[in-house]
């Protein structure tokens, strides 16, 4: 490989713009500037130097930070498009069909492109997906392709700088000192120690440095960004992550979806609300009642070891909690959280069997809507069959009666009624709301609806995130970075006193100029030395001059 | 006196301090052809910073009595939320205003504080209760830091401000001009929006109005407004059983002003109406401006930040964000995935809201990058820092009221 030879005779890797020992500008470009651009120190960077193979194309094109640029607005922009109309995940319907029609009713033709284009689930969709894996390869590849050569130069430098580094930086001063000459480098020692720099000497020369630190800012804070991503992959691993929701009835003991070997029994659901007069703008919104409090109350249990999957006889308990929106049952590495809930749900039907002319009653059945028996025996020749039990009727298609879910929203029956008088069977349609329909002709019995009993049902959900502390040491270390990055700087003062006595001097800060400068200003004072010049904000005065007067 | 009035009369006094500071930071500024101009300014300087500071005082006054009395942070709805929003860009400000001893900042700075914390005034100040996915600790947690972030944040498109007021060549037509301009013109929105709501209540009009929403259910919706839109298939109604909560259309003859356009169901007329109003008593206000001032707003303001330092002011607006940027991603982010985590099950759900955070930090990130490896500095800089509010903006106006999720708040 080929090496750049400093004048010094300080041998630096091709691509060096300023020599690593003394400074000097090595390219023309840097020799023509006025200040030189200090942002990684003139180093020679992988991506800039190497650019033959595949690879290096590769390395450079995601070192690049125009395209990190470049790939975090098309990340925001593809988010914000998101936003336009609800993701899928908020729309509550099941079917691709049933939401392709919702986005149609109720957004129109936009709505229906908007959908069709995938746009309705986007965050979930390939492209989406590959754009922020293109930025976590941008993050990483970039911080490697800076990160390890500056810190390289940071850790080796030299105290001496060469004239035409100095020159070339933002701060400069030079002249000699109006007091005290002799003294002017211990002078300016003593006041940047006591300003927290440390301080090198090397002959006439001095080098202040001060949160060097900061510099590792930004690459800490791409490390947690890294670790945050990866913990987010990783929930694609199986056992990493469950997330599953469950109904749960009043009274009901089911086996916890996800959580294997665990069983779950809902003791109560409660929903309270706020007793107070609806005012203000609860009032003209027409809401008359505010939810104070979603719970379910609930008991854990565990299986015996050994025992068989499902075996529900023989459980132990593990413990009792109440469940509320913000307080999840936490179990091992289990949360289950209430999400959701439904009123009176219908849970037992009374019926009577009545003799239609007489409406004397043969007897009553009581139907369990979630568990129905295929028939209900009263005495020896009594007895009523199930036929066909439709838990959530939702009308006829092709002359066969249907069920829009599994769940007793509309139960609907057909029953065959044995009697005495009528042994081989009467046929009758039940549902709510609807007179009985007697398909088999004219029957003698009816089936009298005489009461309904109903519990609640509590929405849960049963989350594992074993990728949960992952993800916080990630964000601790994306913080950690941040701040170290944003809330220090990197102040660096070199100063040369030459023979005759005048004195040289540089300063650069990666940020806060205002700070540096006003520790200048204390060093100016103490050590008796010339007003320093900002070369960038005497340029730009010197343009905003002539600037006025164009006008 | 109760807590609850104790707490309006502190915002209030909060409000006048805040105008009577502009003024004051106007004296700061603007003798600069007097002899003895620099020791007035200072004098001036020094008055305004300490009616600031009273006024803040006054504010975090009302902060605490209202969380006294209503027992939870008061940023659980649009007035608590945007009213600590603008508290928290006058304390930045103050912090900003010590570190650098700009009066300039105050010029730009207390005019937008004035703006938010009047917009917030026009939104129901009752007290609601907290539904249960707002009981937690985390409410005050999550919300104090994210609006401390944005305000922080906010502080650079002051800077930002201040820096394009100087050095945007007003007398020659450019981009750059038209922009700057709509920019003000776009807080003289704000103030008509709160003109046209403050004339529309001072008239105590009201109008109920039956409609029907985007799932085909009626609902009833009172504007307090002339409706220039009506909601889809409106018909004006009256309230005659107010326990039953019965309401019977209203005869011809005695009908309102009636709707100019009807709008379909996914359109809510109301909120339109009342945007179309502010425009309206905005631009009026604009042109009045411009023809009592024979000049644009920006010519205007632009005499009152000629003698800022240049570099000074692009150094504050980079700090701002530097500062502002783990302060919102802490708030912002962080704690509001902890919070999801323990409320919602997953920490991360791609809420609109949650989506507009994410948004915000991505562009702010973008902005540090570009500043650092690109050199965007001066101009460029500073309309990034403008962009990056309208963004914050957005996410409070726009996500809240208009965007449908989780985190609406009517």
């Amino acid at each position: 490989m080929e090496k750049i030879i400093c004048t010094c005779k300080h041998v630096n890797p091709v691509g060096t713009k300023l020599c690593e020992k003394c400074g000097r500008p090595l390219t023309t470009e840097e020799q023509e500037k006025s200040v030189v651009d200090m942002r990684y120190d003139g180093i020679a960077i992988r991506s800039k130097t190497h650019n033959k193979s595949i690879v290096d194309k590769i390395w450079n094109f995601f070192s690049s930070v125009k395209v990190g640029i470049a790939l975090i607005i098309i990340t925001l922009i593809a988010a914000s498009i998101g936003t336009i109309f609800p993701q899928e995940f908020y729309v509550n319907v099941a079917t691709e069909a049933e939401k392709a029609a919702y986005y149609k009713d109720i957004y129109g033709t936009i709505g229906s492109l908007y959908y069709n284009l995938g746009l309705s689930d986007l965050y979930s969709s390939w492209w989406f997906q590959i754009i922020v894996g293109m930025l976590g390869v941008s993050i990483i590849v970039a911080s490697i392709d800076r990160g390890i050569p500056l810190h390289r130069s940071l850790k080796n430098q030299r105290v001496k700088r060469h004239a035409s580094f100095m020159k070339r930086q933002r701060v400069i001063t030079e002249g000699q000192p109006s007091e005290q000459a002799d003294k002017t480098l211990d002078l300016i020692e003593q006041q940047m120690k006591q300003l927290k720099y440390k301080v090198r000497r090397e002959d006439n020369a001095l080098f202040a440095e001060k949160g060097r630190f900061a510099r590792y800012g930004p690459y800490i804070n791409h490390l947690g960004l890294i670790i945050f991503l990866g913990a987010v992959m990783l929930r694609l691993v199986p056992g990493f992550y469950v997330d599953e929701s469950m109904w749960l009835r009043e009274g009901e003991t089911r086996a916890i979806d996800g959580m294997d070997g665990y069983f779950l029994h809902n003791d109560k659901f409660i929903l309270e609300t706020y007793d107070n007069d609806p005012q203000g703008e609860q009032l003209r919104q027409g809401v008359n009642v505010v939810a104070k409090n979603y719970q379910t109350n609930v008991t854990l249990y565990k299986q015996k070891e050994g025992a068989i999957a499902g075996q529900t006889s023989d459980l132990e308990e593990v413990k009792s909690y109440e469940i509320r929106v913000n307080h999840p049952l936490k179990h091992e590495d289990y949360s289950i959280f209430q999400m959701d809930y439904r009123l009176n749900e219908l849970k037992v039907m009374h019926f009577d069997l009545q003799n239609k002319a007489s409406e004397k009653s043969l007897g009553a059945i009581s139907i369990d809507l979630t568990d129905p028996e295929k028939e209900y025996i009263i005495d020896d020749q009594t007895k009523v069959e199930l036929a066909l039990y439709l838990p959530d009727f939702s009308g006829f298609k092709d002359g066969v009666p249907q069920t829009a879910s599994p769940f007793p929203n509309n139960p609907a029956f057909i029953f065959r009624m044995f009697t005495p008088e009528t042994p081989e069977g009467e046929t009758s349609f039940v549902s709510i709301g609807q007179p009985a329909m007697e398909p088999l002709g004219n029957n003698q019995y009816k089936m009298k609806f005489a009461s309904v009993e109903t519990r609640n049902m509590s929405g849960l959900t049963i989350r594992k995130d074993k990728t949960i502390p992952i993800l916080f040491v990630g964000g601790i270390i994306f913080m950690l970075g941040v701040v170290i990055g944003s809330y220090w700087n990197h102040r660096r003062l070199w100063v040369e006193q030459l023979e005759d006595g005048t004195i040289r001097l540089a300063a650069h800060t990666n940020k806060n100029w205002f700070g540096m400068k006003k520790d200048l200003n204390a060093l100016t004072t103490h050590a008796h030395l010339p007003q320093y010049v900002d070369q960038v904000e005497e340029e730009q005065e010197q343009k905003e001059k002539e600037g006025d007067n164009t006008l | 006196m109760s807590l609850l009035q104790l707490s309006g009369y502190l915002l209030f006094t909060a409000f006048v301090c805040y105008l009577i500071a502009l003024v004051l930071f106007g004296g700061a500024i603007k003798p600069a052809k007097v002899t003895n101009a620099p020791a007035s300014a200072e004098k001036w300087g020094k008055l305004a910073i300490t009616v600031t500071i009273i006024g803040f005082i006054a504010n975090i006054g009302y902060f605490i009595t209202r969380w006294i009395h209503t027992g939870h942070a008061p940023v659980s709805n649009m007035f608590e939320f945007t009213t600590a929003f603008g508290m928290f860009i006058i304390g930045a400000f103050i912090v900003s205003y010590f570190m650098y001893r700009v009066p300039a900042l105050g010029i730009v700075a207390l005019p937008i504080a004035i703006l938010i914390i009047g917009y917030a005034a026009m939104f129901p100040r009752e007290i609601s209760p907290l539904v249960p996915s707002l009981k937690s600790h985390w409410l005050a947690i999550h919300v104090i830091t994210a609006a401390m972030g944005q305000a922080v944040l906010a502080i650079s498109a002051v800077a930002g401000l201040i820096y394009l007021l100087k050095h945007v060549n007003l007398k020659k037509d450019s981009m750059e001009r038209f922009f700057l301009e709509a920019v003000m013109f776009s807080l003289v929105l704000v103030v008509g929006f709160i003109v046209s709501s403050i004339t529309f209540n001072a008239m105590g009009y009201s109008a109920t109005y039956q409609y029907t929403n985007k799932e085909g259910k009626t609902g009833v919706i009172e504007y307090h407004n002339p409706a220039l839109f009506g909601m889809n298939e409106y018909v004006e109604v009256k309230l005659v059983d107010a326990e039953k909560k019965k309401y019977e259309p209203v005869v011809e003859a005695e009908q309102s002003f009636q709707p100019l356009a009807e709008m379909p169901p996914i359109v809510n007329a109301k909120k339109l109406t009342t945007v179309v109003y502010s425009i309206l008593f905005g631009t009026v206000i604009y042109l009045l401006i411009r023809l009592i001032g024979r000049r644009s707003i920006s010519a205007i303001a632009q005499p009152f930040v000629q003698r800022v330092n240049s570099s000074l002011a692009d150094e504050i607006g980079y700090r701002a964000v530097l500062i502002g940027f783990p302060i919102f991603t802490l708030g912002a982010l962080i704690f509001a995935m902890i919070w999801a985590h323990e409320a919602w099950s997953r920490f991360w759900g791609w809420d609109p809201k949650e989506v507009w955070a994410l948004i915000t930090w991505l562009f702010y990130a973008a902005f540090l990058h570009l500043r650092l490896s690109k050199g965007w500095e001066g101009k460029k800089s500073a309309w990034l820092a403008l962009i990056g509010f309208a963004i914050i903006v957005f996410n409070l106006v726009v996500v809240n009221l208009i965007i449908a999720g989780l985190h609406s708040y009517a």
